[in-house]
């Protein structure tokens, strides 16, 4: 009897094991052209990310083009260790590491005050006005934005020593003097994306119930009060997001302005790991070196955002994952 | 009464506090602005003197006409448009039915196809490998090296998606479904028509990212007959500059060079204008889908 119903069953279970196994195949029978659909986007992914990915190997071999990925001679560790000892590994650090820092502490601020400001304004005409304005350069190339900065910050020609020395000060030479490069990478970059920035601000506080300031209004709450007490914590949910994206980003420094505004003057102070891989793999040819650089970098970058978004998840309600 | 006047003081130097820090951004985003239109009509030697500050000087069009009558500009202006185009045309035919396969809840394995492509964003194969990958596949100083490395992009194809998921209506597959149409049909005939926005601004964001990018240029095309715009910019506005401190160049370079310091001096404010020209048109546009995109990033995000 009892061996009646298992084997009942076992044969129940196995006619559904095959409906679902059948509904599947139907399922994907059924929508085949959406397969196609996604075949672009597929062969793009694998072709122009997934099989460099798989080329990374090359940071552990020696690279040599007619032997390809696969057939060059695996060499383990050197090119890490040849990186580490270098002179310049340092230098590099400290630029990379340098700049990103002084950018997130300039940059990062700046859009959530800018945001808090606009918020404050009623007047929709003066308040679509700023954002009108400091939305646009986001969109100017990063070519000539640097072609901007470098005619501006010109010793002899540019407007903004010109101003400099109308006040009776020394013309400085921008570009040239190492000293230089970071703010002017830095503020450049803050002229640039501080009003982009305020974007994602500006959606979070129009959340804001507006409930809350009546009833701070009835309680007698300052402006001020209501911006410290109301807006800025709810703020800090896409703070605490953004931050963790920044500081993950840390060694990713978009470095294409950085190229374009690089001399050889300032290169003490310019000289960052992306565009040390560019100069060593692209132009001087070597290949598996340049990429374990990359790759030196890509790897601190995974660790700084997984202990970042740890933190943050330890330390408040908020993180990435 | 006296601590209500008080607030209300407080309050009117706080809203003259908030005007003053508005416009001051104002006035430091605007003006390297209009001085860049002033000096691009201003005789360049009031402009490099400091003597033009705000307002044109001894208006001259001699930059425009030295600009249109140069052959590289135009040339790169072309390919620029040609890889603007092209481009944007291959973005979207990835894009768009991709996205549009992720939307649909039936369609089995679409989570799987997702994360492999949301990995990407996190993890690339870098610089040099990806170099190399584009070399052996032979497109090197050729068009399609352009248009192919950069054919989709993770974010857009995730706010493509979410545009279906939200505006397609849920009963209209299954009625197309019941009807006999396949997903061809729909897609062409029912799903299409109700994208244009979607497509439109698509195509803005794509589009401005073709026309501002130099850096694929710089890394897989030295055939200076493929020049985009951005890479002759470079030459005008950046390398001239540069040769000034760099002795160690030599040859057709820095004759080369040598030529376009010369040109650039007056040319640089006017190039400057003409190359963001198709932007600064649609701008308007650009701002408000942008900013949706930013929108429907954070929402995801």
């Amino acid at each position: 009897m009892s061996l009646g119903t298992t084997i009942t069953n076992k044969s129940k279970d196995e006619i559904n094991l095959t409906k679902v196994k059948k509904s599947r195949l139907k399922k994907i029978l059924q929508n085949w052209q959406l397969y196609i659909f996604i075949l672009p986007a597929l062969l793009y992914f694998i072709i122009f990310h997934y099989v460099p990915m798989y080329g990374i190997q090359i940071a552990f071999k020696d690279y040599v083009p007619s032997l390809g990925f696969l057939g060059s001679e695996w060499v383990g560790l050197k090119h890490f260790e040849r990186f580490f000892n270098s002179y310049y590994f340092w230098d590099l650090l400290k630029n990379t590491l340098g700049i990103s820092i002084y950018e997130l502490v300039v940059g990062f601020p700046l859009p959530i005050i800018l945001a808090l400001l606009l918020n404050e304004v009623k007047d929709g005409l003066y308040k679509r006005t700023v954002q009108t304005v400091t939305y646009a350069p986001h969109f100017i190339s990063v070519v000539v934005i640097s072609g901007m900065i470098i005619a501006f910050l010109s010793p002899t020609t540019g407007i903004i020593n010109h101003i400099i020395q109308f006040f009776g000060f020394e013309p400085i030479s921008f570009m040239t003097d190492p000293k230089w490069f970071k703010t002017v990478y830095v503020l450049s970059g803050v002229w640039q994306s501080t009003g982009w920035g305020t974007i994602i601000y500006l959606a979070a506080l129009s959340g804001v119930d507006p409930q809350q300031h009546e009833a701070a209004i009835v309680d007698g709450a300052s402006r001020f009060q209501r911006i410290m007490y109301i807006n800025i914590p709810t703020l800090v949910p896409t703070m605490v997001i953004l931050l963790i994206m920044n500081l993950g980003n840390i060694m990713a420094l978009g470095f294409e302005k950085i190229l374009l505004l690089q001399n050889p003057l300032n290169l003490e102070a310019s000289d960052v790991i992306a565009t040390f891989v560019y100069q060593a793999g692209l132009l001087d040819a070597q290949y598996s070196f340049a990429a374990a650089v990359g790759l030196f970098n890509a790897i601190i970058n995974a660790i700084l955002l997984i202990a970042v978004n740890q933190i943050a998840r330890k330390t408040s309600e908020t993180s990435l994952w | 009464m006296d601590s209500n006047l008080y607030e209300a003081k407080a309050d009117k130097v706080f809203k003259f506090f908030v005007y003053l820090c508005l416009t001051i951004a104002l006035i430091v985003v605007l003006y390297p602005l209009i001085y860049i239109i002033s000096a691009s009509i201003s005789n360049p030697t009031y402009v490099n003197s400091g003597k033009m500050w705000l307002l044109p000087k001894d208006i001259t069009f001699e930059g425009y006409r030295l600009i249109f009558g140069n052959d590289s500009i135009w040339r790169g202006y072309l390919m620029t448009v040609v890889y603007t185009g092209l481009g944007t045309l291959i973005n979207l035919l990835v894009t768009i039915p991709a996205a549009y396969a992720l939307s649909r809840k039936d369609f089995y394995g679409r989570g799987l196809f997702t994360a492999l492509f949301v990995l990407t964003m996190f993890f690339t194969g870098g610089l040099i490998p990806t170099y190399l990958v584009v070399r052996d596949l032979g497109l090197i100083d050729t068009i399609w090296a352009m248009v192919l490395p950069n054919a989709a992009a993770v974010w857009n194809i995730v706010i493509a998606r979410v545009f279906f998921q939200s505006t397609i209506p849920k009963g209209l597959e299954e009625a197309a479904t019941i009807d006999g149409a396949s997903n061809f049909k729909l897609f062409f005939k029912i799903i299409l028509p109700l994208s244009a926005p979607i497509i439109a601004v698509m195509a803005l964001f794509y589009g401005v990212g073709h026309w501002n990018g130099y850096f694929n240029a710089l890394i897989y095309i030295s055939d200076r007959d493929l020049f985009p715009l951005q890479l002759v910019l470079r030459e005008i506005l950046v390398l001239q500059d540069m040769s000034s401190n760099n002795t160690t160049m030599t040859g057709e370079a820095a004759q080369l060079i040598h030529s376009n310091q010369q040109l650039a001096a007056i040319i640089k404010y006017g190039v400057m204008i003409v190359s963001s020209l198709p932007v600064i048109i649609v701008y308007p546009f650009l701002q408000k889908y942008f900013v949706k995109g930013v929108m429907i990033g954070s929402l995801k995000g």
